[in-house]
């Protein structure tokens, strides 16, 4: 039903491409993030959530069709559903049935409950088209439920000691989910002006986030003591002086090799995905109860060939456009 | 276990030196004598024998993960580091209750190598199992031998110095010699010596800095003592109660390896300790460092390795005399005892003095250095004359002036992924120059000399410019050029290009040089002619 193309994952019957890099005339949209939501689409389709975001990256006279969870809509015949991802706000999973055969392209997902996305929902199917971004079992994350407290206690005590304190963490998706679970009593909270964008385009759909935006006028010495949210972009920019006396940590699934935090030279790397960790993803395929599964977006062979060799799987390796930089996850 | 890996932790995750010290004196003052003598032993690089074989290791950790070997050697590939990669394989078990005291542990695994394959496993095993994911990794680094701490002998002392209340030199003094935690006491270690109970132990060696500033800046010349600086092995060279031992900065015992010493056993008055180069030396010249290496690396000196290479010791110092530590003294007044020493009729031939310069003005020196090499040295030695012998490397009285490195330009051929620090990038990089058939002929290989910036701007172009694979290596189209940087150059058998390079590294992206520009294997044959012509 589905064809990996040069131009995205493509479903002929129904004619759209899922997550297309190249400009097609119908777009099914995963998520939010660049590398899943690119300009030039005739029309997009997406869940009702993601639509802010897509106006507010891709401009706000572009064609978007919304969707909720669990609608259906057909296309030439082919049943087209979005399901939760668990991934950010708006993230979807598709569904695509045709002729009772059932597909399902995960998008980027998790399943541990940040707080703030609709949870993953797992949705039965023929063929599942999974990411692998964390694909292999060295990346077995704590749970999120201890490392939040662990960042809030590492704030304290930046803040007693004078340091402020600076967590890098991607603007959509990330950023929101460290805001959601911060120990507000502990000092005031700043956002980089990328994170606060996004905050204000999810406003328009009912979120609230703590935090206040860090312009040209902001007084440094309202500084003291903060917890700063800023994209990992900001690490060695100017940008961050204004912040100095300041410790500085990065959040994200990679951070679970020493030598990943190391190599970004910051103080702290926090274990922080919105991505699933190996567990997760052999969790999540095993409750698709796909006999055939797709693998792309990371470590595709290896996740792939353990798929075949040790779940009797037919899984296969599919190479999508070059994936050396996942927004995602930095 | 637990605390030692908090201090572990603490100093991983800061490179502020002051922070590092204050961990270390955090942990001393929470631990017993004896947890403090062999965290100390570990931090200062004093670690036991691998106990175990690399590829059980493997083994015992795939078959705790249930996870097939393939998929093992995958994630290890990305990891960089094999405790680290078990450590993160494993079964979770985030909150483990057990620990165990670090001397146990390390206790244990001393023992290991003793037991049976059977028993080495269910000790680790059992471990791992009982260990939280952070002492899994630090006990997994314990057992692969590459154990480090990030934290400078210097800093381990200050700690100590602080934690004791005792001069940092005097700390030093008594961490030098390979000691073994099991056998010491912090009395034994740390009290003052009784006679003769550690005859073995060497002084902390002093170390000059790379001169930095203008000579000018050093003021009167006549102040200094102008010094060749030989490419050999620094070493001590102890006499006391009749018995030799000889210590090489890296504070291995070197003894056995030099058998030409053996009879200064003999010779040399009780409580001599001298600082000098031991090198090999040949109709009154040294010989290249490489004949050094061969003979270091011979497990058995066979007469003709010891005809080859003869050694001698080139002194520079004299630190303790009839017993007494003179360390303290200026420098001309050991400098003249050493020269009385040396001087004597019943001098043995092993040991040289080591000249000092009769430059007039700083003009010479400088002249000097430039041409270091044409005097089979590498630079030169400038020390204070009244300056006393300090511990560890520090400014001010003593300097190194090394000669600029020849380099030659090469082309980027390999790139291999790095470890640690480095893993998942390509870091290791392999340069080649043209031969006579228009060929790249890889001549050498470097790993530093890059800023971070750099290193990933070029792990980017590596990625997309792979010409082909081979395990963690790649082939890149040819493009880019570098200037390497080495200290010396010798024809070798070995080596496609037929040339080796004693420590290579990069001195800078010749961004501004195409490919073709790079230099070729006869402009290397070349230099090698005109070196040895010198």
């Amino acid at each position: 039903m589905l064809k990996f193309t040069e131009r995205g994952i493509y479903c002929p019957q129904a004619d759209m491409y899922i997550d297309p890099w190249e400009p097609v005339e119908k777009a099914v949209v995963t998520h939010g993030h660049s590398d899943h939501a690119r300009w030039g689409m005739g029309r997009y389709l997406c869940h009702r959530l993601t639509a802010p975001i897509l106006r507010l990256r891709l401009g706000s006279d572009i064609a978007i069709q919304e969707l909720e969870y669990g609608k259906v809509i057909t296309a030439n015949g082919v049943r087209i559903s979005l399901h939760p991802a668990g991934h950010i706000i708006g993230s979807a999973q598709v569904r695509l049935e045709y002729r009772g055969e059932v597909w399902v392209v995960s998008g980027d997902y998790k399943l541990i409950h940040d707080g703030v996305s609709e949870p993953y929902e797992p949705v039965r199917c023929h063929c599942f088209v999974t990411e692998s971004t964390f694909g292999l079992p060295v990346y077995r994350f704590p749970e999120p439920a201890l490392v939040f407290p662990e960042i809030n206690r590492w704030w304290a005590q930046n803040a007693s000691e004078g340091f402020n304190t600076v967590l890098l963490a991607y603007a959509l998706g990330k950023s929101q989910t460290i805001l959601r679970h911060l120990e507000p009593a502990t000092g005031p909270v700043f956002l980089h002006g990328a994170v606060a964008n996004v905050n204000s385009a999810l406003e328009g759909i009912g979120y609230r986030f703590v935090g206040e935006r860090i312009t040209a006028e902001t007084d440094r010495k309202a500084l003291s003591g903060a917890l700063v949210v800023a994209p990992p972009s900001a690490l060695g920019s100017p940008w961050l002086k204004k912040l100095s006396p300041y410790r500085i940590a990065l959040c994200s699934g990679w951070m679970q090799l020493r030598g990943a935090r190391r190599r970004r030279g910051v103080d702290r790397g926090f274990v922080l995905s919105d991505h699933g960790d190996w567990e997760q993803l052999n969790h999540a395929v095993a409750a698709t109860e796909a006999e055939t599964v797709y693998v792309t977006h990371g470590y595709e062979m290896p996740f792939a060939r353990w798929l075949r060799e040790e779940r009797g799987l037919r899984a296969h390796e599919v190479h999508l456009q070059s994936t050396e930089v996942v927004e995602g996850d930095l | 276990m637990k605390r030692f890996t908090e201090l572990f932790t603490a100093i991983d995750h800061t490179t502020k030196t002051s922070e590092k010290v204050a961990a270390i004196v955090s942990y001393l003052a929470d631990s017993d004598d004896q947890s403090t003598l062999y965290a100390v032993a570990l931090l200062i690089g004093n670690r036991p024998r691998r106990p175990v074989k690399t590829s059980d290791l493997k083994a015992w950790a795939v078959a705790a993960a249930g996870i097939p070997d393939w998929l093992f050697e995958e994630s290890y590939h990305i990891v960089g580091d094999l405790a680290e990669a078990i450590a993160l394989v494993l079964p979770p078990n985030p909150l483990s209750e057990h620990d165990y005291r670090l001397p146990d542990v390390i206790d244990e695994l001393s023992s290991l190598p003793e037991r049976s394959d059977e028993q080495k496993k269910e000790v680790i095993t059992d471990y791992w199992q009982h260990l939280g994911k952070d002492e899994r990794f630090v006990f997994t680094k314990l057992i692969t031998g590459n154990f480090r701490m990030g934290v400078s002998r210097q800093l381990v002392i200050k700690a100590l110095s602080i934690h004791l209340g005792m001069e940092e030199a005097a700390v030093a003094h008594r961490l030098m010699g390979k000691w073994v935690p099991a056998a010491e006491t912090m009395a034994s270690l740390f009290a003052e010596p009784e006679q003769g109970n550690r005859d073995f132990q060497p002084y902390p060696f002093y170390l000059a800095y790379q001169l930095d500033s203008t000579l000018e800046s050093l003021g009167d010349i006549r102040d200094w003592y102008i010094e060749k600086k030989l490419d050999g092995i620094r070493g001590q060279l102890i006499v006391r109660n009749g018995r030799l031992y000889v210590w090489s900065r890296g504070e291995d015992l070197l003894t056995d390896k030099f058998p030409e010493f053996r009879p200064l056993a003999d010779t040399l008055p009780d409580g001599t300790v001298i600082d000098g180069e031991i090198i090999p030396w040949q109709d009154g010249r040294p010989l290249s460092f490489q004949v050094m290496q061969t003979r270091i690396g011979r497990k058995n000196l066979s007469q003709k390795s010891l005809q080859e290479a003869p050694l001698v010791m080139v002194c520079y110092d004299l630190l303790e005399w009839k017993g007494e530590d003179i360390r303290d003294m200026p420098m001309h007044y050991r400098r003249n005892l050493l020269e009385t020493l040396l001087s004597s009729p019943t001098r043995h031939p092993a040991l040289l003095l080591s000249e000092t310069m009769p430059f007039s003005n700083w003009g010479e020196v400088a002249v000097f250095r430039r041409q270091a090499r044409d005097f089979h040295c590498e630079g030169v030695m400038l020390k204070r004359r009244d300056s006393a012998y300090g511990s560890g490397r520090r400014r001010g009285n003593w300097w190194k002036w090394k000669t600029d490195p020849l380099t030659a330009d090469g082309v980027l051929i390999y790139a291999q992924s790095g470890h640690g620090r480095r893993a998942n990038l390509y870091t290791d990089y392999t340069f080649a120059v043209w031969d006579d058939a228009g060929t790249l002929v890889p001549f050498a290989k470097a790993y530093s000399g890059l800023t971070d910036k750099e290193i990933v701007e070029l792990d980017t172009w590596i990625k997309r410019n792979t010409v082909e694979r081979f395990g963690p290596v790649r082939s890149v189209t040819p493009h880019h050029v570098f200037e390497i940087a080495f200290e010396g150059i010798q024809q070798s058998g070995r080596h496609k290009s037929g040339v080796a390079l004693r420590f290579p590294r990069i001195l800078r992206w010749r961004r501004d040089k195409k490919a073709d520009e790079a230099n070729t294997k006869a402009d290397l044959l070349q230099l090698i002619a005109a070196m040895e012509n010198s």
